[in-house]
């Protein structure tokens, strides 16, 4: 039963992923929608980080929005994603000791 | 891919190889983000009754992170099978619209093959990254880069979860709980240069979470990201309208 959820879920998963790829060589897009998509990346960042940082420590949104300060500190500062990665665990993991 | 690599020039053959590990490099973080997580979902995973093949099965052919968190929740819970598969669909329909951004990026560049297989595996950290890092899609041998970056990305993720179901706890919890905020900071870590580089950006994203705050006040997280992404990403058709 586990088994059938699981290919279940993966079907509905993997086939909206796959269609654009059947569909962008078949349709030329109008400029407007070529400009829409390319700023799809930078809206779908703003949508996965806020306000799903408030919910990194469960009913402490405050920890996820120190958190988030420290990453925007570093990343403005210009260091490697990595060190912004590594610096906002340490500042979740101090804030909850 | 292996095979076609052998087949090229050597020179050819090292500027595909640089091209790959490059894309090791931009995808590392998300390996840092993925392998915590995909711990704690095969820990819960196996928590909740199912086998080491069912974890790792799983992951290997649903490759969503949240989704997958709620899969297992809804079987703990006995959902039925349509229940959770419509659920799976809502909460994961967001990969079509950056699916369909990334590959009309790439449209020209690679080929039917090369944008099946990547599309395949798309996923939020891999899109985030991929389109962040968009500067080598026109260049020779591009491809390998973002190759390089889906496939550890992959790789991270189901062996961590096949690591969490074998093992258990192996990061201690608090520790574990405070890696809940790499994904944020990854994303926050290609959010921010974007913005210093052009304040537009940053305009496209905060519409996108205000978006996003209002509409998960009425929806499921699933659609109030969809909207926040197609409805945000909207003020793109005015903001990054080329200047003649």
């Amino acid at each position: 039963m586990v088994l059938f959820i699981i290919i279940g879920m993966a079907l509905v998963t993997i086939i909206p992923r796959i269609i654009p790829v059947f569909i962008v060589n078949k349709l030329m897009f109008k400029e407007w929608i070529n400009n829409w998509l390319r700023a799809i990346p930078y809206a779908a960042l703003g949508a996965l980080i806020f306000p799903g940082i408030l919910s990194v420590i469960d009913g402490k949104p405050h920890i996820g929005i120190l958190g988030g300060i420290v990453a925007v500190i570093l990343a403005y500062v210009g260091l490697n994603v990595v060190i912004v990665v590594v610096g906002a665990i340490a500042t979740v993991f101090l804030l909850t000791m | 891919m292996a095979s076609e690599i052998k087949q090229m020039e050597p020179s050819e053959r090292r500027q595909a190889v640089a091209m790959f590990q490059e894309g090791i490099q931009a995808g590392f973080p998300i390996i840092l983000g993925y392998i915590p997580v995909a711990i704690t979902f095969g820990v819960l995973a196996a928590q909740s009754g199912m086998s080491l093949i069912e974890i790792t099965l799983m992951s290997a052919l649903v490759y969503a992170g949240a989704s997958q968190f709620m899969g297992v929740n809804m079987i703990a819970a006995s959902a039925g099978m349509i229940e959770i598969v419509v659920a799976t669909f809502v909460l994961n329909f967001r990969h079509f619209v950056m699916s369909l951004s990334f590959m009309n990026e790439v449209r020209d560049s690679f080929s039917f093959k090369g944008k099946l297989g990547l599309s395949l595996t798309l996923t939020d950290e891999v899109f985030a990254v991929s389109s962040i890092r968009n500067e080598n899609i026109h260049k020779k041998h591009g491809i390998y880069f973002y190759l390089a970056i889906y496939i550890i990305a992959y790789l991270s993720w189901v062996f961590g979860s096949f690591l969490g179901g074998l093992l258990g706890e192996v990061i201690p919890e608090q520790l574990s709980q405070s890696m809940g905020i790499a994904l944020y900071a990854l994303f926050i870590g290609l959010l921010i240069p974007t913005v210093k580089k052009e304040i537009k950006f940053g305009f496209i994203a905060i519409f996108a979470m205000l978006i996003n705050l209002i509409a998960s006040q009425f929806l499921s997280s699933g659609w109030a990201i969809v909207l926040g992404t197609v409805v945000g990403g909207l003020s793109g058709v005015y903001l990054l309208k080329e200047k003649k």
